[in-house]
């Protein structure tokens, strides 16, 4: 094949192996933010958590750290949940309105980043960790890409396909989904609407859970790592539409391979190109290109 | 009358022991050591960015994460402007550049982001750091070529009464923009926007404006923060945690009173000076901690907290239904 012929499906599938963890991560967020109303701030040490965690379990215990999804992602998951059931839920009760909920929900997630942070800065050390798991090449169309790398992609389409039959079948799901229309009405309805949003958040860290799990096989590790991801999930909420699930898992795939393509010119311009992008996005079309 | 508001009792105390600080603050090279002056620079600093941000976030109800970005211009325009190796322009001329730098961009950061509602403001403002952040990164590493600067030493006691004048020019200017029409519109957009745009306020100019002064004493403290830093580069100058810190010292302080904010700058600059070199983790954690404490049981701030206590001694121990009022 001609060589520029290879350099874009190089790009395009390099984009789509980024693309996964975007997903995944925003899909987290999004459902943080769109049922639960807190834009998580903290979302991305979560990430940054479990892949420590995964670090651990691997190097010391010796457990698979494809193994290591089921064991962290449900302990993150009761994480999320108990933080809601205790801080999120308390805030809300004593916010006078949803904006004042909005803004302490907000600061207060802040607090939780600098908790989680320094926790891992005192645990692990402020020294980049990294491990080698599948670590070899894999070739496709010419281009050649690391095992883990294409296995990350699957297992992060997996949980995506997987979690939104969840919400569009089972009675939970509805649930869910009628909490993020109109929480009023849906707990009028009879569905316990305290639970649902406690679940949900506590979904939504278990996605950045599982995406730590998965992101710790491809990049080195670093207790500051997570606030670039939660930006990176900011954004590609605001991309997907806020609150919408399919949105945020698309507009994931959209930024990886918007990254991919910048970082092909110029790899220190791709954090800076995702913020331009979300600049005008916000000043267009603030409701997202999947949003309504 | 205004004459009456200027001599009334309320006006007078506060008058007189805001002057005792000043005139104490104004001579303390004269008796305070070196380290003292230096310690109290630091907490100029913080207030300065705290009170800042309160002007516009505390009155319009907008998030702004912002500060870090101002604040870095002005230490940017400080390494452009007096390098190491000789100072292109008086101090004061680059102190006043360097506001006025920030202050043109906040203007147009917020005329551009301002139409943005609650939660789009606060992500937008944090994403600008990074931006900027990423942007200068990108322009040292691939453009000048120039990793880490170094800015002109300063006399520590000249550092001192700078920061001090731009500290005293902050909370006065906060002081008569509350008490002004303008104020007054700011904090009906806090209460409610849409009924001030009903009344005639001009919602847009009056955010972008208040948005453009507040970072002209970010910029500023940040053009005299550079001379105290020995090496800068974008992850010093645009560090986040300039814009965090002000937001939990003016919650914890409470925003309701002017001394709020300074109150808490003051507890939290003095801590972190003192912890943050041995035990910068534990500084750091205990950060969150109390910023997730204050929000949860402290609404209205230490001063907030201090006044219900008074109240309800005022009222013989036994306020609890006036405890809210």
């Amino acid at each position: 094949m001609p060589e520029s012929i290879v350099t874009i499906l190089d790009v395009a599938i390099g984009g789509l192996l980024l693309g996964g963890i975007y997903a995944l991560i925003a899909m987290g967020m999004s459902l943080q933010y769109g049922v639960a109303r807190v834009l998580n701030f903290s979302h991305g040490e979560f990430i940054m958590l479990a892949a420590f965690s995964t670090f651990t379990l691997h190097t010391v215990v010796g457990i698979n750290p494809l193994l290591c999804l089921v064991i962290i992602g449900p302990v993150i998951f009761l994480i999320g949940v108990l933080l809601h059931r205790t801080l999120f839920h308390e805030l809300s009760v004593r916010a006078p309105n949803v904006d004042a909920y909005a803004a302490s929900s907000i600061l207060a997630s802040f607090g939780l980043l600098f908790i989680i942070q320094n926790l891992a800065l005192m645990g692990w050390g402020a020294d980049y960790r990294a491990y080698s798991y599948l670590n070899f090449g894999v070739n496709i169309g010419g281009a050649v890409f690391s095992a883990n790398k294409l296995v990350i992609l699957g297992f992060s389409v997996a949980i995506g396909v997987g979690f939104y039959t969840f919400l569009a079948r089972t009675r939970i799901g509805k649930g869910i989904r009628a909490a993020a229309q109109d929480p009023q009405t849906a707990s009028l309805m009879g569905v316990n609407i305290n639970r649902v949003l406690a679940l949900c958040f506590g979904f939504g860290a278990a996605m950045a859970g599982l995406a730590g799990v998965l992101y710790s096989m491809r990049i080195p590790l670093n207790p500051s790592m997570g606030m670039q991801y939660t930006f990176i999930a900011v954004i590609v909420i605001v991309l997907g539409g806020l609150g919408s699930i399919p949105g945020s898992f698309i507009g994931g795939f959209i930024l990886g391979i918007i990254g991919e393509i910048v970082s092909y010119f110029d790899p220190s311009l791709s954090l800076a190109a995702y913020y331009l992008i979300f600049m005008i996005l916000l000043l267009v079309r603030p409701k997202g290109i999947f949003g309504k | 009358m205004d004459t009456a508001r200027f001599t009334s009792k309320g006006f007078l105390i506060p008058g007189i022991i805001g002057l005792v600080i000043l005139a104490g603050l104004a001579t303390l090279p004269l008796y305070g050591s070196l380290y003292n002056v230096v310690l109290v620079t630091t907490i100029l600093m913080y207030a300065i960015l705290t009170v800042s941000w309160v002007m516009f976030s505390g009155s319009s109800g907008y998030l702004s994460l912002a500060t870090a970005t101002f604040f870095g211009i002005g230490i940017y325009i400080s390494t452009l402007l007096l390098p190491n190796t000789g100072a292109l322009l008086p101090l004061l001329v680059v102190v006043l550049i360097a506001g006025l730098g920030s202050s043109i961009i906040a203007l147009g950061v917020g005329a551009l982001t301002l139409r943005l509602r609650g939660i789009y403001f606060a992500v937008f403002t944090f994403g600008l750091v990074i931006l900027v952040l990423e942007l200068f990164n990108w322009w040292e590493h691939s453009v000048s070529h120039i990793r880490g600067r170094f800015v002109m030493l300063v006399d520590n006691d000249i550092i001192y009464f700078i920061m001090l004048g731009i500290f005293v020019a902050t909370v006065l200017t906060y002081y008569f923009l509350q008490r002004s029409k303008f104020g007054l519109a700011l904090r009906s957009i806090g209460e409610n926007e849409e009924a001030a745009a009903h009344i005639g306020v001009n919602v847009t100019m009056v955010k972008v404006i208040t948005f453009g002064i507040s970072a002209f004493f970010m910029g500023a403290a940040g053009a005299i923060w550079a001379t105290k830093l020995t090496y800068i580069d974008p992850y010093v100058a645009y560090s986040v945690n300039y814009s965090f810190l002000p937001v939990l010292m003016a919650i914890f302080g409470g925003m309701g009173q002017i001394y709020g904010p300074v109150i808490g700058a003051v507890i939290f600059a003095y801590l972190q000076e003192k912890f943050q070199t041995e035990f910068p983790y534990y500084y750091m954690l205990s950060f969150g901690i109390i910023l997730i404490v204050a929000i949860l049981y402290l609404p209205n701030g230490l001063v907030g907290l201090i006044q219900k206590i008074a109240q309800r001694l005022r009222k013989g121990g036994t306020g609890e239904e006036y405890a809210d009022t």
